[in-house]
């Protein structure tokens, strides 16, 4: 279709919307945000006649290489450190997928703006075929690969675990409280627009030096939709900057889903990259290097920072921070610690670390080896069953860590915890935005103003108090982490698959798990006291 | 000669045999490769069932933290009171056309390809040429007004219930409906873009003018316009899929433009309202289940029946005044081979039909 007859058939298309006279559709998701004001703003067109064939050309390019891999015998050569990490990746991400295909009608209610809402309703669909070709993507991983175990029990698995949880956010963001806040600001203008970089195009490009090149090819295809999306949520925004008594929640939602995002996807994806590639060349980039260019450089000073101009203020400090964590506080590598310490309720495999590793985390991340080599040696030294503890109820040196109430990755970087009573409970978070995050942006009133349809945070947000005071493995059984034998664990802390060298629920009976919630709410106040300054004393002793 | 001496030497990532392929070894979970986690509706899980069960979470199954956000004014999640309707196991339903994602590409790229081959021919053949006046002012009329409220259920309908069943199934499916209504109504547009640019007396703009004032189609208008003010979603699939578009939209579809075009010399707007019409069959067998199922609920059946018995009540006669509002426009081809009455109880035979394959009693104000 050339650019004349899409201009020309995209003004015929807008003609399809009109001014209701006798009922108007119902709001079923609210918004604090007001568009009274609002400029119409069109967002890049699409036509279904040419979206469909588009996105059947890309399928079946997606389908071609699958079968190319299973004939090619891809898995001959795929690193298990790698595609461990994808049975937890690929358990959460369809879910935020969906999440945003359910997202779409939250922004159309929201926005009154009919030009958009035609790329609302695409974008739905083009979400419902990320979710599903991810699905896919891992069953064939679940076929093809030596280790099964984790990919058959995908949803579950995602549902109950303490790792799935902290990537659920990710797509229950999208899909509840303001409508936009969820569908626009953290769905469109902070995951889409900066994360995706990371999530779609830096992960796939480590899968494919760790020898899986359908990782590449299904979320470069998934990613090549997101230009579309970026659109729409950029649309949005404008609009919504139209209006001064947007801006104090615009700023407020920016620098909460700013925050979360970091929080979560740099978790996530900084450890898969950084801790499941056996890619160690020394001129191969980090995860902060890549953060620097495709969060910082693309993100934050190619989009982010022109909204000055809109008079709006953008969380430079939260921007600065978060890098700040990545690369100062060892923020990927103490979640990476932390996942390799619950090793026992994983559904994936973490593999040991060698000296060509450290040398590469040495070279990368200056003084990483005085801080986390000896633990990754301990870790190495207790891999296997028989003579020892899993490394948990071993004394490492490690303090299992306090979760954070908000983002729910936990607060391991110790001395930035804030513990505060909110909501009569003792919470502990990871930083002073995730406790502004629940004690002050989530609420019915923000600088004065009603905020009736902000989101709450709900549910049971620490998963060790779900296990308290429980035998571990009990606990593992229970959440069904158990391979077809009956006794051997989905999670271990090795690629080594002879049965022999393999933990099973006997080798890790008797050991009673505590939550750190319950037992920081049963402190009394001297005690929380000693206890929360020896935690952010890097769980040393205070002198 | 390009010089090969100062070219820096590249680095790429080391490729190593790992033997990571199935069945390499033997160990536990060695042969474990299909999703474990739910129960196929037949022995082997189709595809359709293991790219879409469970990745919409549920409280009553595997979520264990419950839903970690919430709305200001209630849970978050899917809560299964945005229905009245009730559901032992909503995890029952399946979508019986088997949509993911690449059923959607491929169907609707076929109807693209089918669409796009027939509006070519149409014009190479100079088809609109012979069309006679009263023809060309019906499908500039008509049809023109027909495609609104097909947009605004695609928008404002479907698009919307996605976001509210309990589960990934009922959602998936209806957010196919979406797209299936939102290609089928910008289609028509098109097809009124082609009309007015064919050198006939067609005029692109009369549609908007039909649908916002002509009487014969404001109770259309309107009972499409009460459609997007419901809130329940159920209610809102019950009272579209079901009724809606049996008793209008099927009325107009079928029994009247695929039965009269082709006497009046039309034979490209059947080859397009048929895409239409096609989209509908495969969404209504996915509604007719859910309201099947329903219906059937050893412990909800009951209530739902009555449920379902009182949205008749509600959407039936708005239904039917929309259809009889647009009477008139059975007498306005030139070829008048069907009358309104014909078109009107083969319409009514088929709802009837529908109801009794879902379980439901037959309105008394079907027969007012």
């Amino acid at each position: 279709m050339s650019r004349q007859s899409l201009t020309k058939a995209h003004a015929k298309i807008s003609e399809l919307t009109w001014e209701p006279t006798f009922a108007t559709p119902a709001t079923r998701f609210g918004t604090d945000y007001t568009f009274e004001k609002a400029p119409k703003k069109d967002p890049l067109k699409q036509i279904m006649r040419s979206y469909f064939p588009m996105e059947e050309e890309k399928d079946n390019r997606v389908f071609g290489a699958m079968d190319g891999a299973v004939r090619g015998n891809m898995f001959r050569q795929v690193q298990q450190r790698w595609l461990e990490w994808q049975k937890l990746f690929l358990s959460i991400i369809p879910f935020p997928e969906i999440s945003a295909a359910r997202a779409m009608p939250m922004a159309i209610d929201a926005v009154p703006n009919p030009e958009i809402h035609n790329g609302l309703a695409v974008q739905m669909i083009d979400e419902v075929r990320h979710s599903t070709i991810q699905m896919n993507l891992k069953k064939l991983y679940m076929n093809q690969y030596i280790d099964p175990a984790g990919f058959d029990m995908t949803e579950k698995a995602f549902a109950n675990n303490y790792a799935g949880t902290i990537g659920r956010q990710f797509g229950e963001g999208f899909i509840t409280g303001d409508a936009i806040t969820a569908a626009n600001i953290y769905l469109t203008v902070v995951a889409e627009t900066a994360f995706t970089n990371t999530l779609f195009v830096a992960m796939p490009d480590e899968a494919a030096a760790n020898g899986d090149y359908l990782l590449p090819t299904v979320f470069h295809s998934v990613q090549s939709d997101e230009s579309r999306h970026i659109s729409n949520g950029y649309s949005i925004l404008l609009m919504a900057l139209a209006d001064e008594r947007n801006r104090p929640l615009l700023e407020r939602d920016l620098r909460y889903a700013w925050w979360n995002n970091h929080c979560v996807v740099d978790a996530a994806i900084g450890t898969f990259i950084e801790y499941g590639t056996k890619d160690r060349r020394k001129d191969r980039e980090s995860y902060a290097e890549m953060w620097r260019r495709w969060i910082y450089d693309d993100y934050y000073r190619s989009y982010l920072l022109p909204l000055e101009k809109y008079g709006l203020t953008i969380p430079h400090d939260l921007v600065e921070e978060a890098w700040n964590r990545i690369t100062n506080k060892g923020y990927v590598h103490e979640v990476a610690r932390f996942f390799a310490t619950g090793w026992p309720v994983n559904y994936w495999r973490i593999d040991t670390m060698t000296d060509t590793d450290f040398e590469w985390f040495e070279e990368k991340y200056p003084g990483w080896y005085g801080k986390y080599g000896k633990w990754w040696e301990s870790y190495n030294r207790l891999a296997y069953p028989g003579r020892n503890k899993p490394i948990a109820f071993e004394d490492v040196g490690y303090q299992y860590p306090h979760r954070c109430w908000t983002c729910m990755v936990p607060a391991l970087i110790r001395e930035d915890m804030v513990v505060e009573k909110v909501d009569d409970q003792w919470r502990t978070y990871c930083s002073e935005t995730c406790y502004w995050t629940d004690a002050v942006a989530f609420r019915s009133e923000y600088e004065g103003r009603e905020t009736p349809n902000m989101g709450r945070l709900t549910g049971f947000r620490e998963w060790e108090t779900l296990h308290h005071d429980k035998d571990l493995a009990d606990i593992v059984k229970d959440l069904g982490y158990v391979r077809d034998d009956g006794k051997t664990l989905i999670g271990q802390p090795h690629l080594d698959l002879d049965p022999q060298k393999m933990w099973t629920l006997d080798d890790i009976r008797g050991n009673t798990f505590m939550s750190p919630n319950v037992l920081l709410n049963e402190m009394s106040d001297a005690e929380r006291a000693a206890h929360v300054a020896e935690y952010r004393a890097n769980g040393t002793k205070v002198a | 000669m390009a010089d090969i001496t100062d070219q820096k030497t590249r680095s790429f990532p080391k490729l190593e045999f790992t033997d990571s392929e199935a069945g390499a070894l033997d160990f536990p979970s060695s042969k474990s490769r299909t999703y474990n986690y739910y129960k196929p509706a037949k022995l082997r899980a189709t595809m359709y069932e293991d790219v879409t069960v469970d990745v919409q979470p549920d409280p009553d199954r595997h979520l264990t933290q419950g839903w970690i956000y919430g709305f200001g004014d209630g849970p978050g999640g899917y809560p299964k009171e945005w229905t009245k309707a009730q559901s032992s196991n909503w995890h029952t339903f399946l979508d019986p056309n088997e949509e993911w994602e690449q059923t959607i590409y491929r169907n609707n790229s076929a109807v693209v390809r089918q669409v796009n081959l027939c509006l070519e021919n149409a014009k190479r053949a100079g088809a609109y040429a012979n069309w006679n006046h009263a023809w060309v002012a019906f499908i500039q009329r008509n049809l023109g007004a027909w495609m609104h409220a097909e947009n605004g259920i695609a928008l404002h309908v479907f698009t919307s219930i996605q976001r509210s069943a309990p589960t990934n199934m009922i959602n998936n499916a209806v957010a196919v409906a979406a797209a299936h209504k939102m290609r089928f109504a910008q289609d028509l547009a098109l097809y009124n873009l082609d009309l007015s640019e064919a050198g006939i007396d067609f005029d692109g703009a009369a549609h908007r003018d039909v649908w916002q004032n002509a009487p014969e189609w404001q109770p259309t208008r309107r009972t499409v316009e009460e459609l997007t003010a419901v809130g329940d979603w159920a209610e809102l699939t019950f009272a579209t899929n079901i009724v809606f578009e049996q008793l209008v939209g099927q009325l107009f579809r079928s029994e009247l433009v695929m039965q009269i075009a082709a006497r009046n010399g039309d034979y490209i707007t059947p080859t397009i309202v048929g895409t239409g019409e096609n989209d509908y069959a495969r969404d209504l067998a996915a509604s007719r289940n859910l309201f099947q199922l329903l219906v059937r609920d050893e412990q909800h059946g009951a209530a739902n029946k009555e449920l379902f018995a009182q949205w008749l009540s509600t959407w039936v006669p708005k239904c039917l005044a929309a259809a009889h509002a647009l009477q008139p426009i059975w007498s306005q081809p030139a070829e008048k081979t069907i009358t309104f009455a014909t078109s009107l109880d083969a319409a009514k035979d088929k709802f009837r039909t529908l109801l009794e394959e879902i379980g439901l009693d037959i309105p008394k104000e079907l027969d007012q």
